[in-house]
């Protein structure tokens, strides 16, 4: 068994009910899946390529069955050549199709740094809007289980810098479901940004297709004494230590950004005038990472409306370690969280 | 081949060298505000390769464009007006003489990157594949890309795809100012094609019937399912790399080089040849120039009257709607 889902499997499961509630309760594994199974079925513009997206393992089950289902045409197996693919996937989406590229570790997505940044993402301006490259990479990321430099990296950061890339990090099943539809019907490349630890994750998913509108931000818990940005996978270490806080009598406000770019700025604003304390935390080293922009945004635009100064909750400007012990010093938990929220609030 | 066909090709050839020629003179006023890379002397490649494409075959190019675009067909009137960065341009003056674009003759944008270009047609070429169409794609690149990445990673899956797709190297020897041979083991891209699983050719890019020949039969393969072709295309660009420039002479190109090429200029060739064949005369070169000036004086008076964008733009198409 691979390492990472030796350490998945290990995970407690957690639960996200999410803005939606029903009866139907899906892994966020699984509603990846079904977003791209019907996806598949609904548009014959979608193809999935990637390197083993066809093998029985199927992008840690993301994509398993889909070739047998929909023929080695839609569903296929790639080279070891990140840029060139990532090229040929936003050729194939200048010519009209709808392809989902996938980087099974968003480390490998820094090889296809020229096909992406270079060309898919400014196909688009550099052209006036006459050809258009309607292109999902998806990525994710890994963690834990001594993956190490080169397999366990947060780089969204980096790709905030991208004019015309758009990036959706969704941190539930729900969120999962309705970007990935969202990210294929949407006709600029989008970065998919997910996260392993998140897979075994579960929460309400409706069974019909639905689209989550790329740009706007959800609150996961309402609070009243400090604003709680969380990105990708720390939303689950965020529930974790809002929970906690409750218990030590602070009202935290749990705000899942989704779209990392464009982000929603109004939701994030709205939040900070409620509370007046804003603690972002991201999976990626800290300078120069998503958290660093939100904080720049609060800084310009809800400065007037902060009574302590934001407080970045991220991994250190290290490679992540592959020693058990230095990895654990290394990322962030709920309890790091609690800790600087008790600091903001209560200092 | 036929007699129209012939003097098309001529008069394509003609047409680039005339159109780049005024643009090596106007430079100079400063109105061009962007780099531009000069064909002159390789005009045969894009001539010849494109005569066999229809409209709705796809092309990629590279920062020297011209040719290609003019050759498949993209609008003079445009191109001109994108060199003048206007909002007339074919891409409203948002790429320049490096990006050209006409998405109705099946041009999608030219890269800058060197190499950058190759995986993008290699996808429009899978888009054809997986969408049960014979459109070919056709990307043209230097000598300099086949020491990227994307040449090898592209002409890899192409072959493993079966992919309708020609890939046109223009050798001119040089990257700016480096040689071939200080990049390369001599005489070896042409040679990449066998071992990635594709045929692959060396020829002479300054006749531009070998050229035609060459890249005819490769689109013909690419129609029936047959997968893709390198044609490594020998040719020479009279200009430096960048501008209106030369760059012949003491610590530049050697000057016996540059003149060997200039004595094989591929349209004096071919006028020549068609003149003993009959196909051509004066008074048909002399029609064919005259109609050549009057495009190029519509499309150069047409750029430099038109409107500049309006800074209230910057914004617009960063997304796509």
């Amino acid at each position: 068994m691979p390492w990472t889902t030796v350490q998945v499997e290990k995970l407690d499961n957690f639960f996200i009910s999410g803005d939606f509630t029903g009866n139907r309760i899906l892994s966020y594994r699984d509603a990846l899946h079904e977003a791209m199974d019907q996806s598949l079925a609904r548009d014959p513009r979608v193809f999935i390529m990637g390197e083993g997206v066809d093998d029985v393992a199927g992008v840690f089950g993301t994509t398993k069955g889909l070739k047998e289902k929909y023929g080695a045409n839609r569903v296929f197996d790639t080279p070891i050549a990140e840029n060139s693919l990532t090229g040929i996937a936003a050729g194939a989406a200048m010519a009209g199709l709808r392809p989902i590229l996938i980087h099974a570790r968003m480390d490998f997505l820094l090889l296809s740094f020229d096909q992406l940044v270079n060309h898919a993402s400014k196909w688009c301006y550099m052209f006036g809007g006459q050809v258009k490259v309607p292109l999902v990479v998806r990525t994710i990321s890994a963690r834990g289980w001594g993956s190490g430099a080169q397999h366990s990296q947060c780089i969204q950061g980096m790709l905030m810098n991208v004019p015309g890339l758009k990036i959706v990090a969704p941190a539930t099943p729900y969120d999962a479901k309705g970007l990935m539809i969202s990210s294929i019907i949407d006709n600029s490349p989008v970065l998919f940004v997910e996260h392993r630890w998140l897979y075994k994750t579960t929460g309400y998913v409706p069974e019909e297709l639905y689209s989550i509108p790329i740009g706007r931000g959800v609150i996961h818990r309402r609070g009243e004494d400090i604003t709680i940005v969380a990105v990708s996978y720390m939303l689950v270490e965020a529930l974790k230590a809002a929970e906690k806080l409750q218990q030590a009598g602070i009202s935290a406000e749990v705000v899942d950004l989704r779209t990392l770019k464009p982000f929603d700025e109004k939701i994030l604003v709205e939040s900070v005038e409620k509370t007046g304390r804003l603690l972002i935390a991201d999976t990626g080293c800290k300078t120069g990472s998503v958290a660093s922009e939100i904080a720049a945004v609060a800084a310009e635009k809800a400065f007037h409306l902060l009574k302590k100064p934001v407080k970045r909750v991220c991994c250190p400007d290290t490679p992540t370690p592959t020693s058990d012990v230095l990895e654990k010093a290394f990322y962030p938990t709920a309890e790091d969280i609690c800790t600087e929220a008790v600091k903001l609030v209560k200092e | 081949m036929e007699k129209s066909k012939l003097i098309e090709m001529y008069r394509i050839m003609r047409l680039i060298r005339l159109i780049e020629q005024r643009i090596n003179d106007e430079y100079k006023y400063d109105e061009i505000k962007t780099p531009i890379h000069l064909s002159i002397g390789q005009e045969a490649v894009a001539a010849g390769a494109c005569i066999h494409l229809r409209k709705d075959d796809y092309i990629f190019g590279t920062h020297r464009s011209h040719a290609q675009y003019i050759a498949k067909g993209g609008d003079i009137k445009k191109m001109i007006a994108e060199l003048y960065l206007r909002k007339t341009g074919c891409a409203y003056g948002r790429g320049g003489s490096m990006h050209l674009v006409d998405p109705d003759v099946g041009i999608l944008g030219s890269s800058a990157i060197v190499g950058g270009n190759i995986p993008l047609g290699t996808g429009t070429a899978l888009a054809s594949k997986l969408q049960g169409n014979d459109r070919v794609t056709v990307v043209f690149f230097g000598d300099g890309a086949a020491d990227e990445g994307t040449f090898h990673e592209s002409l890899n899956f192409a072959a493993l795809k079966k992919l309708p797709v020609v890939y046109v190297c223009e050798n001119n020897f040089y990257a700016i100012n480096s040689h071939q041979l200080a990049r390369q083991v001599d005489d070896n891209i042409y040679k990449w094609a066998q071992n990635y699983g594709m045929l692959g050719y060396k020829i002479d890019g300054n006749d531009v019937l070998e050229v035609s020949d060459y890249a005819e039969k490769a689109i013909l393969r690419c129609r029936n399912g047959e997968g893709p072709t390198l044609i490594e295309c020998l040719t020479y660009r009279w200009k430096g790399h960048i501008g209106t420039v030369d760059d012949v002479g003491e610590g530049y190109r050697p000057k016996e080089e540059y003149d060997y090429w200039v004595s094989k200029c591929p349209i004096k060739r071919f006028s020549e040849y068609l003149k003993n064949m009959g196909v051509l005369n004066d008074e048909l070169i002399k029609n064919i120039d005259e109609e050549i000036y009057g495009l190029i004086e519509e499309a150069f008076s047409f750029a430099q009257n038109s409107p500049k964008p309006s800074p209230d733009e910057l914004l617009d198409f960063v997304y796509a709607d």
